[in-house]
């Protein structure tokens, strides 16, 4: 009995720990813990968003009236700044003065916005600590970057990184489901019974290559391929992962549509063919027709594996977290990009949480994926009774 | 009749042409499969040789052997057995064998199959989230093993239940019309019968864990670790995170390649044998089971 609800468990489980770690990101602002920032007292800004500070510290915003405020320049400091304007005598060996400096400078400074770890946050701070946002699910997934190290405001949005997963996958789709298709019909009404007894195990094996081969496979041969035949400065693109989960999508896609093509009933095919069909007729009129929904169900699958896959993706696609414009470039999905970054993070942390967001979505798309499926097949034993 | 001969024609001549592009679309497939595998038998099989198997890595991994990965993907191979396989097994005979259909029998198969569809980077999460930080394990191979053990469970429990849905319904009635308990039935009637089947589950499940890189990225694999494991709370080094490593981020990607394509070969040679191993004992068990 125990053993029997171990997967309902393990699946709660999942559910439990992902969504934990991943919605006590949205508790969380994006400034990193431990640093404050702050603005002259008589700012009129009160409250600026992650992508607006970062775009404060990227000069793409200059004046305060972009964000609210007066027609005045923006005056950037950052610790390191410090030197410009104190001398290290003003500030102490120890750093003991530091904090009355940053005081005095913030209030001198009308303009400037200043980012500082707060243990330098002087007990008679002259100036307004600014408040920035907790991550919002908005920021979260429509954010157009993903620059989680970004200072002084991280950057985590998703957008690039889903646009990626499903750019590699639709191609990866793209290219497996003809080839998957024309397998299927092959083996299933064309082929004689050696050729597929031959290709069934070939098709498995493809199905067993671990997800590191095909990665270093398409590394080394896939990847220079395409740079020298596009003439590009690097191989590691969209166009390589599509490549590469498409040869691995094409076992699922194959198994599943032979299955559904394999039990068309017999009298079916027969009356087609006894009414004077050719067989290619027959296949393309009666048995494409009658398993399609076994088709989409294993076009569907075929995607979620190419969706959920890290390992060769990780290898071939470049990983560069930018929303995707041609098959040409590099893109990151979402599974790479926690395989590649979850181990730089600090256990609890921001980023680390945001990874465990993502892993939500990952797991969101999939179970949308399984039901979807269970809901076509569902569907095709209900047509047939 | 003219116009009739036409058609036919025609008709003969589109099939002709549908079925060459469908065969040669299907060869291509395959022929995709030996350009993998001849490629990585070809750079691999130079490199491979009873040193490679044997040694430590050594010179930044650029020479030397892989023996550390070898052993602690063994490591692994078993940790992960030791918990799917009596799990699943237990699993799938209480499903087939004690539950009736019903809603609770709906439930548990759902989130089998959503089990198996959720991706191995998620296996990853949740096994650092709960293996590692939450009780405590640290990166071991028993934090991985566990996790590699959770993603083989569903492929064991599908297996086993196929292999037990293929026992004749008589065997039952009959080991039960002779008065036999139904534990009785199910251990001395059908396991026995099943039995083969459920091996070859087995060790198809050993062929895809022993390729998982995602799931143990975080739970368990070192970068560099010259030396074997000695206990389950030990880190260890594997054969695909070996692969994966070396190929993109080694500290010196060309130098070591040769390595990289011996460590895929042998990556390569334990999918096969696992493969060739389950279509052997299907055949081999198939006959023997219909000659009773």
């Amino acid at each position: 009995m125990l053993s029997s609800s171990i997967t309902s468990l393990t699946v709660l489980l999942i559910v439990v720990f992902l969504f934990k770690e991943g919605i006590g990101l949205f508790n969380q602002k994006p400034v990193e813990p431990g640093y404050v920032i702050a603005i002259n007292k008589n700012n009129k800004v009160k409250e600026l968003s992650s992508v607006q500070l970062k775009n404060i510290y990227d000069q793409k915003i200059t004046h305060w009236s972009e964000v609210g405020g007066t027609h005045d320049s923006i005056v950037l400091f950052q610790l390191e700044d410090i030197s410009n304007y104190y001398s290290d005598e003003q500030i102490g060996d120890n750093m003991q003065n530091l904090g009355t400096c940053l005081s005095r400078l913030v209030d001198s400074l009308p303009n400037i916005i200043a980012f500082f770890p707060d243990k330098y946050l002087d007990k008679k701070f002259q100036g307004t600590l600014l408040e920035v946002d907790k991550v919002s699910l908005a920021d979260f997934f429509a954010g157009k970057e993903w620059i989680p190290s970004a200072k002084p405001s991280a950057q985590l949005g998703v957008l690039p990184l889903i646009l990626g997963t499903l750019w590699v996958s639709l191609g990866a789709i793209l290219l497996a489901l003809p080839l998957g298709l024309a397998a299927a019909v092959y083996m299933s009404e064309i082929a004689n019974e050696r050729v597929r007894r031959i290709m069934k195990p070939l098709i498995e094996l493809l199905a067993g290559i671990p997800s590191v081969v095909y990665g270093f496979f398409g590394l080394v041969i896939i990847v220079p391929l395409i740079q020298k035949t596009f003439d590009l400065p690097v191989g590691e693109t969209g166009l390589a992962g599509s490549i590469v989960l498409g040869i691995m999508a094409l076992p699922t896609i194959i198994t599943i549509s032979e299955d559904a093509m394999r039990n068309t009933p017999r009298a079916m095919k027969e009356a087609s063919l006894a009414l004077g069909a050719s067989r290619w007729q027959t296949i393309y009129k009666v048995i494409i027709p009658y398993s399609i929904s076994g088709i989409s169900a294993g076009a569907i699958l075929g995607i979620g594996r190419a969706i959920g896959e890290t390992m060769a993706v990780l290898m071939v696609t470049g990983n560069a977290a930018v929303i995707p414009h041609t098959i040409l470039a590099p893109v990151r999905t979402i599974p790479a990009t926690i395989a590649a970054e979850l181990g730089e993070t600090s256990n609890g942390g921001l980023h680390y949480k945001a990874l465990f967001a993502l892993g939500c979505i990952l797991f969101l798309i999939t179970l949308f994926i399984n039901l979807t499926v269970e809901f076509i097949s569902n569907r095709q034993k209900h047509n047939k009774n | 009749m003219i116009n009739e001969i036409k058609i036919t024609k025609r008709k003969k001549r589109n099939q002709a042409i549908a079925f060459w592009i469908f065969r040669l679309l299907s060869y291509s497939i395959v022929a995709i499969l030996f350009i993998i595998l001849s490629f990585i038998v070809y750079k691999g099989a130079s490199v491979i040789n009873w040193g490679f198997i044997t040694k430590m890595p050594e010179e930044g991994m650029t020479k030397g052997g892989i023996y550390p990965a070898i052993i602690g993907t063994l490591c692994l191979v078993a940790g992960s057995m030791v918990f799917a396989f009596p799990v699943g097994v237990l699993a799938a005979i209480y499903m087939n064998e004690y539950v009736k259909d019903g809603i609770a029998k709906k439930i548990i198969k759902q989130m089998t199959n959503n089990l198996a569809g959720i991706p191995s980077i998620v296996f990853g999460l949740f096994g650092m989230s709960l293996f590692v930080n939450k009780l405590h394990f640290g990166d071991s191979i028993l934090a991985g093993s566990l996790t590699l053990g959770l993603l083989a469970l569903p492929v064991v429990i599908r297996t086993t239940e196929e292999a037990l849905k293929a026992v004749d319904n008589t065997f039952r009635q009959a080991s039960l019309g002779l008065g036999a308990s139904k534990w009785q039935t199910t251990s001395k009637v059908v396991l026995p019968i099943a039995f083969p089947n459920i091996i070859t589950g087995l060790i198809l499940s050993i062929g895809r864990v022993s390729g998982e890189t995602a799931p143990i990225l975080f739970t368990v694999a070192a970068y560099f670790l010259p030396k074997l494991p000695t206990s389950i709370f030990d880190q260890a080094m594997a054969l695909p995170y070996h692969l994966y490593v070396i190929s993109t981020s080694g500290t010196n990607i060309e130098e070591s390649r040769p390595i990289a394509y011996g460590t895929a070969l042998v990556l390569i040679i334990i999918v096969l044998i696992a493969n060739l191993l389950a279509n052997g004992l299907r055949k081999y068990f198939g006959k023997k089971v219909k000659m009773n």
